[in-house]
């Protein structure tokens, strides 16, 4: 089982992003389970969502406080929410920004994460590129699928052209592809966790 | 077909493939996607000559359809927490008018304080209004529910409540086999109503009756409920054999075969506690539970059968009886009378409190070891608890408790659970 938490803020697509990722395993012929944990529901709220990814029949309805993945959509959220709590030994983190992991403050957390299971990727620029918006929620899953393997890009391409039909799920799946390639190309250059994922 | 669907989703088009022909209802969350994606569907005219009534209040929403279904038309609505008891006084008239109304119940607690998470207090509250309740486990269940909701409402005349879990359900994507409208149609004839006010046969509904009638009234809506224990599974049953899974009934075991202890509970918490359990075999711990599918009626003797064989049992509800503890745990101790097996209430997941397997495990260790206290509150915050009763006592204008311990213990969002 593969549990993912989602942080952002209310209004930039949170529970969307983690109802697409459970889209996505399920095209790829997996169990999967997305569920929000509504804050007040206002915007600019910190808000979760979580997916659950299984080979088995999921039951379980608990929050995920042990997540496999943490994808961070706000990087505000970094210094306010405990957002990497119960992240396991072996988990992957994704964050959306445009800083480092020093200029995020955030080495110390992350030390002893293994290569490859961190990227920072610059969602909000992709967004703002293909969405005319700075919306990172879709540019995200296109790197959660490069990052961890864990689904298909091509599955999460069929989750937004679904869910958004027309030009704006085209729009998305170029973020999402845009976003996909980004983390394969630092994956393939071998320089292990990528804190050199700046914009340009 | 099979799809990745929102619970909400998959409830409108279960419902739609029911072919209601009156729904009316006031939106509130968690319930507000149900309704939504119907009046939607209803105005693209996906729904036959269904009509959609955008009312004022809940209030309104039932009564609008008392008159529709006392007027022969198969009716539907949803709601949650304070919508329903909004409507407390027209629920109770349409179970004593006999008429074969469902509702949705987006499972939710009441306040104050305003909560907008999921408990089971709003249909608890209105359990003995003489609705049939039904607690659904997952989404699956949620929309096979409601189709056999109807042709339960419709061979009992009685009213029938489908209860699912608010955001836990109404707000989770997983994966559900919307069924085929000949397979539906088939399973569900069309509505044939024992009383319709119609002005070429006039009738009336709806009588005052007075000391010498009433009790037999109210004995004959009992004995509807009585015989609704015996519908049921038959419905189940028939559902399983057309659409090939299970769905409802009673009440549905799991692991009980040679079980010692039980955990007792309704709607999807069962799936956690299904988690627990199979942990809790693998170290040796003989641990089963019982999904109550239909809360009212009471499924007694059922229940009673299937606890026969354990030396414990544990009930975890989504409730609280203030000042008596809890409300499921008195219908199991009836149900267990004799038997000499302590039952132990566990008030787990108010207000949107997560649930986890780690704390269900706790407690049945804790239950071995006579270290529940009666009720028991899972994983309740003393500190928190314990510091507000000192404060309390030592200053007379102590303020609302409700701000002092959110403002004690987090910010709403921050943390994770």
């Amino acid at each position: 089982m593969h549990a993912v938490r989602i942080h952002g803020r209310g209004g930039q697509g949170v529970v969307t992003a983690a109802e697409l990722l459970s889209m996505a395993a399920f095209t790829d012929g997996k169990h999967a389970q997305a569920f929000p944990s509504f804050g007040s529901e206002r915007m600019g709220a910190p808000v979760m969502a979580f997916c659950r990814i299984d080979e088995q029949p999921i039951r379980t309805r608990e929050a995920v406080t042990h997540p496999d993945v943490v994808i961070v959509q706000d990087p505000t959220l970094l210094h306010h929410v405990d957002v990497f709590g119960g992240l396991s030994a072996e988990g992957y983190i994704l964050i959306n920004s445009t800083f480092s992991v020093e200029d995020l403050g955030i080495g110390e957390f992350l030390a002893n994460l293994p290569n490859d299971h961190l990227y920072i990727v610059p969602a909000s620029d992709i967004g703002q590129k293909h969405l005319k918006r700075p919306i990172a929620n879709t540019s995200l899953l296109g790197a959660f699928a490069a990052m961890t393997g864990f689904i298909k890009l091509a599955s999460v391409e069929a989750a937004i052209r679904q869910k958004f039909p027309g030009a704006p799920g085209e729009a998305n799946a170029a973020a999402a592809r845009e976003a996909y390639d980004h983390v394969t190309a630092f994956s393939n250059t071998q320089e292990g966790v990528s804190q050199h994922a700046r914009a340009n | 077909m099979r799809a990745q669907i929102e619970g909400s989703q998959a409830v409108a088009e279960a419902v739609v493939l029911c072919r209601p022909e009156v729904i009316a209802a006031y939106p509130i969350s968690p319930q507000t996607h149900i309704v939504e994606r119907l009046s939607r569907m209803v105005k693209q005219g996906d729904v036959g000559h269904c009509q959609y009534l955008n009312v004022e209040s809940e209030f309104a929403a039932l009564s609008c359809l008392i008159g529709a279904s006392a007027a022969g038309a198969r009716t539907y609505t949803a709601t949650t927490s304070q919508g329903l008891l909004f409507m407390a006084e027209a629920v109770y008239n349409a179970a004593g008018l006999g008429l074969p109304i469902v509702m949705t119940i987006a499972n939710r607690a009441i306040g104050a304080p305003i909560n907008i998470w999921n408990d089971h207090s709003d249909s608890m509250a209105l359990r003995d209004a003489g609705w049939i309740q039904l607690y659904a486990e997952t989404n699956q269940e949620a929309a096979d529910l409601h189709i056999q909701a109807f042709r339960l409402a419709e061979e009992l005349s009685c009213p029938v409540m489908v209860c699912m879990d608010g955001y836990i359900l109404t707000h989770a994507y997983e994966a559900v086999d919307v069924p085929t409208q000949s397979l539906v149609d088939t399973f569900l004839p069309p509505f044939s109503p024992v009383q319709v006010l119609d002005p070429n046969e006039p009738i009336s509904i709806g009588a005052m009756v007075g000391p010498e009638a009433f009790t037999e009234v109210k004995y004959l809506a009992h004995q509807q409920h009585v015989r609704a224990l015996a519908l049921i599974p038959e419905v189940a049953g028939a559902f399983e054999r057309q659409f090939e899974r299970p769905s409802g009934g009673l009440c549905s075991p799991y692991r009980m075969e040679d079980a010692d202890i039980a955990v007792i509970a309704l709607g999807s918490v069962i799936g956690t506690i299904k988690d627990a359990v199979d942990e809790l075999r693998r170290e040796g711990i003989a641990a089963g539970c019982v999904k109550i599918g239909c809360y009212r009626p009471f499924p007694m003797l059922q229940l009673r059968g299937e606890l026969k064989g354990v030396t414990r049992v544990i009930v975890v509800e989504k409730d609280l009886a203030v000042g008596m503890g809890g409300i499921v745990s008195a219908d199991v101790h009836m149900s267990l009378q004799g038997l000499h097996i302590p039952v132990h209430t566990v008030i787990a997941g108010l207000g949107g409190r997560s649930i986890s397997k780690a704390s269900l495990k706790q407690m049945i260790h804790d239950a071995r070891a006579e270290r529940l206290s009666e009720p028991h509150f899972l994983d309740l915050n003393m500190t928190a608890i314990n510091d507000e009763q000192a404060r309390r006592r030592d200053q007379r204008r102590a303020g609302p408790v409700a701000e002092q311990l959110i403002r004690a213990i987090n910010a709403i969002g921050t943390k994770v659970v």
